[in-house]
């Protein structure tokens, strides 16, 4: 008995460790008074000024476009890799493999001045571009491992079986093998998605030219003082991931044999 | 399973469309490129120059002038407009990263008070056009620091360990423990380096924080007593916090400019020149100024600021004081050693 | 399966974008202008072998390590909680370690410094508590705070994920034959977790060693740390080739020790983060 609560207690405290920070960030976006620490009465206004924050914005589009795209273009690469890499021999496996786990376990800031350096050998402006060639680079590993055991998982008799019965390679592909290996897709463009609408040290090194992501807007508002503006934006992306995550997870409860897939 | 699939693929495409749309849309303006310091323009400014002219401004920050000559340097990025300072400039120059202005297009430059033409970094003035100068100074907090501040010392007195904030930057923090000792900011002598170098290790367990632009959060909040400012953040500060106060130091100080330049890499040269131009209108000019409290060297302007600026010793010091200030001038390869004592300052225990 | 084809595009793209800039910075790390051209060199090499890059070094592997004991101590309970908590339970406190990963992590790092500061909300706490008030903002502690927050989850997953995996036929043996309950976390559940363990550690200890936007934010700028020293070589000192150097040796350390991972994790695709 006392174990059993030792251990709910231990799990509330770590709990609120990981949501503390999170909960007052998001009470203080509600805050009348500019000075933390002190209550000034309930308001939005910090959000009417978050809207009209040009620069904000414009960072929330990059930000968008950029991990819709970025994850939409690993996935379709990633999932077609992984298919290839699972017909591979152990040899060329293991190359391609290595290969995949660089990008990462890399430091993300040597990932990020590698690319950095690339793009300005071979002159290509830094911008928006270049930001989602490197958000697609770092993303595409990511779908790979979460399509990979999916793949292993596959029963290999099914693919002949569709060959036997006429179909021809791209067709079972297409019929068989893809709708088996989907959750594993699913999960990779979800994971490619939120790496790059989290990402800052690589869009650090790899953007310029006026494209700047959200990442980058929050860090230079961070350093030049903690701003009203910026608990509001935390508190709307704070909603957007729970509401997110409860849609996927009501979806996947609908068949809860999936369940574990999503995370 | 299919359906969601299906559903997800269908979101995600027509998200993807909406956004080439919208971006499709925005193509046809010209945009021009921004590169400039943090909070250093009166953002309503921008609003007015795009609704005025029909062009796109791309407003970029960067926080020390390092910094935004190592992103422009490679020429990987266009900015057509950047705010650098003075040995910053001449260092563009001596390195062919500037355009020349065509002056015949920023007629406003008439304004720009002459005292801030043909200085050093820019001898002919054909690269750049001054939008701020100022000094760099202590700002201390009077209800923490009793004494009277007149001198570089206080940032050594223990009285005020981890009450002091100093420069995030190379040149502003070495340049400090060498006016200290009374040496040149520009000095190229090892043993004065080596002597500033031992200074600021010494003062390195005093000091809360080396920081750029939370400085001003951080003051005005009362959660150091002295800081290393320029003169223009000072102004910004005293305004929100009365018990704060500015001087430059009896041993002199750094004393800048900073000016509008156009880099090679810019694709809109005449575009920037309307910018510039505009910049140097004396509404615009004005409404920066007292947006962001620095000093201008648009004589218009200044002559409309709030008689109380106008004469305010911290954002306009007197020609005694500034007598005393120093230019940066460009270090040269001399900036490896620098580098390499400012390692060792952030290294040391 | 003849699908290898399809898998050429991603090998094109990875070569393209992943070894050739890591070529470039190798070459940067080797080469030097000199009068005719690029000249071949060590001396970025040997520069930083000079002690005081060593001791940024050691201190970074110093911080990064202390962290990474910390998620540790922390994490290996929370994971064996959620991994014996029923099905039900199970995802849903998945879930709930997942969810501020989501969010962006500067925003994280972001709310630790408006509570740590002088006036700050914890020491407004404090101060109502009648307790002395607490000065970490801009310190060791604070950074290696700002680590364990934002890298606890790495350690928490990994480690649970082994868990879940262990056949509990094997726990119930051991209970059959009169292990208690530490034996058989001595035993039996901690060697079957080590390989979970062991990426965890990897998981923390890499993103801590190489980050300079934490020690930054939290440190204030009083901290060199690997990452800050990279950082300073590409955007402000402008040494190219001695960021290159450092970011090659850097690249070897980790590859080194995901070596020694693959050795004890078998299993290589389950040493994943997820």
């Amino acid at each position: 008995m006392v174990n059993r609560f030792l251990k709910k207690l231990y799990s509330f405290l770590i709990y609120l460790f990981l949501y503390a920070p999170i909960l007052i960030l998001i009470i203080f976006s509600f805050n009348n008074s500019k000075s933390r620490g002190s209550w000034g009465g309930f308001t939005l206004k910090w959000y009417g000024a978050l809207f009209k924050d040009s620069q904000i914005m414009s960072a929330l589009y990059y930000t968008i476009t950029v991990a819709v795209t970025s994850s939409i273009i690993a996935t379709l690469i990633g999932t077609a890799a992984a298919i290839g890499i699972y017909s591979m021999n152990r040899k060329q496996k293991n190359i391609v493999m290595n290969l995949t786990y660089i990008p990462v376990l890399n430091a993300d800031i040597v990932t990020g001045i590698s690319l950095m350096i690339l793009f300005i050998f071979i002159k290509l402006p830094l911008g928006f571009m270049t930001l989602l060639i490197a958000h697609i680079t770092f993303n595409i590993p990511y779908v790979i491992l979460s399509v990979l055991p999916k793949l292993k998982q596959l029963d290999n008799n099914l693919y002949e079986a569709a060959l036997d019965l006429g179909a021809t390679p791209w067709y079972a592909l297409w019929k068989v093998i893809i709708p088996e290996i989907m959750p594993g897709i699913i999960t990779g463009a979800l994971l490619a998605f939120t790496l790059s609408i989290d990402d800052f040290v690589i869009s650090f090194f790899t953007t310029g030219s006026g494209v700047s992501n959200l990442s980058i807007i929050i860090y230079s508002m961070a350093r030049r003082g903690i701003k009203p503006k910026i608990n509001a934006l935390s508190t709307l992306m704070f909603i957007t991931v729970l509401s997110l995550l409860f849609i996927i997870n009501s979806r996947t409860n609908k068949n809860s044999q999936r369940k574990e897939d999503v995370i | 399973m299919k359906k969601l699939i299906k559903k997800c693929l269908l979101i995600s495409f027509s998200v993807l469309m909406i956004i080439s749309l919208t971006a499709c849309q925005g193509e046809k303006k010209v945009t021009i490129n921004v590169y400039n310091w943090g909070e250093y323009i009166d953002k309503s400014v921008i609003g007015e120059f795009e609704e005025k002219y029909g062009i796109n401004v791309n407003y970029e920050l960067f926080e020390t002038n390092e910094a935004m000559y190592q992103k422009i340097k490679p020429g990987a990025v266009n900015y057509d407009v950047a705010i650098p300072s003075d040995y910053m400039i001449s260092k563009m120059i001596e390195e062919d990263m500037l355009l020349k202005i065509d002056f015949d297009n920023v007629p406003n430059y008439k304004y720009i008070d002459d005292k801030f033409k043909n200085l050093e970094y820019d001898p002919t003035n054909e690269y750049s056009v001054p939008y701020m100068w100022g000094t760099v100074g202590i700002l201390y907090n009077k209800t923490m620091v009793k004494e009277p501040v007149n001198s570089w010392d206080i940032l050594w007195d223990e009285k005020y360990a981890k009450q002091i904030l100093m420069q995030d930057s190379q040149r502003e923090t070495i340049g400090v423990a060498l006016q200290k000792l009374g040496y040149s900011l520009n000095t190229n002598n090892l043993d004065e380096l080596e002597e500033a170098k031992q200074e600021l290790i010494k003062q390195k367990p005093l000091v809360l924080a080396y920081v750029v632009d939370e400085v001003k959060d951080k003051m005005i909040s009362g959660e150091a007593a002295l800081a290393v400012v320029w003169a223009g953040d000072a102004v910004v500060m005293i305004e929100q916090n009365p018990d704060l106060a500015y001087v430059v130091p009896e041993e002199g100080s750094n004393f800048f400019v900073d000016a509008m330049v156009i880099p090679k890499t810019s694709k809109h040269k005449k575009e920037a020149e309307m910018f510039i131009n505009f910049m140097c209108e004396t509404e615009i000019a004005l409404k920066n100024t007292n947006y962001i409290g620095y000093s201008t060297p648009h004589t218009e302007a200044k002559k409309m600021l709030d008689p109380k600026v106008a004469n305010d010793p911290v954002a306009y010091p007197s020609d005694d004081i500034l007598e005393k200030c120093e230019v940066y001038r460009d270090l040269g390869d001399m900036v490896k050693i620098y580098d390499r004592i400012w390692t060792e300052i952030k290294a040391a225990k | 399966m003849k699908n290898k084809l399809i898998a050429y595009p991603y090998i094109v793209w990875m070569i393209l974008f992943i070894v050739i800039p890591i070529l470039l910075v190798l070459s940067y790390s080797v080469t030097y202008k000199s009068d005719t051209g690029l000249a071949f060199t060590l001396q970025h090499y040997k520069r930083f072998f000079d002690p005081l890059y060593i001791n940024v070094l050691i201190h970074s592997m110093n911080l990064a390590l202390i962290s990474t004991l910390i998620c540790l101590v922390l994490g290996y309970p929370m994971a064996m909680i959620i991994a014996k908590a029923p099905v039900r339970h199970r995802n849903m406190m998945v879930l709930f370690f997942v969810i501020p990963m989501w969010m962006n992590f500067l925003l994280r790092t972001y709310s630790w410094m408006s509570l740590l500061e002088r006036s700050g909300l914890i020491n407004k706490l404090l101060k109502l508590l009648q307790l002395p008030t607490l000065n970490i903002m801009y310190t060791n502690v604070a950074v290696v705070l700002g680590m364990v927050y934002n890298f606890l989850p790495f350690m928490v997953l990994p480690i649970y994920s082994v868990l879940v995996k262990i056949d509990k036929s094997l726990i119930e043996a051991a209970q059959d034959l009169g292990a208690n309950e530490s034996e058989v976390f001595l035993k039996i559940t901690l060697p079957l977790s080590l390989p979970g363990v062991i990426s965890g550690f990897i998981m923390v200890f890499m993103p801590a060693i190489t980050t300079f936007v934490i020690s930054r934010l939290l440190g204030g700028g009083q901290f060199t740390l690997i990452g800050n020293l990279i950082e300073q070589q590409f955007l402000s000192a402008g040494d190219w080739n001695f960021g290159s150097a450092i970011s090659i040796l850097m690249l070897i350390l980790i590859l080194l020790s995901s070596l020694v991972m693959s050795k004890y994790g078998k299993d290589k695709e389950g040493v994943g983060l997820w």
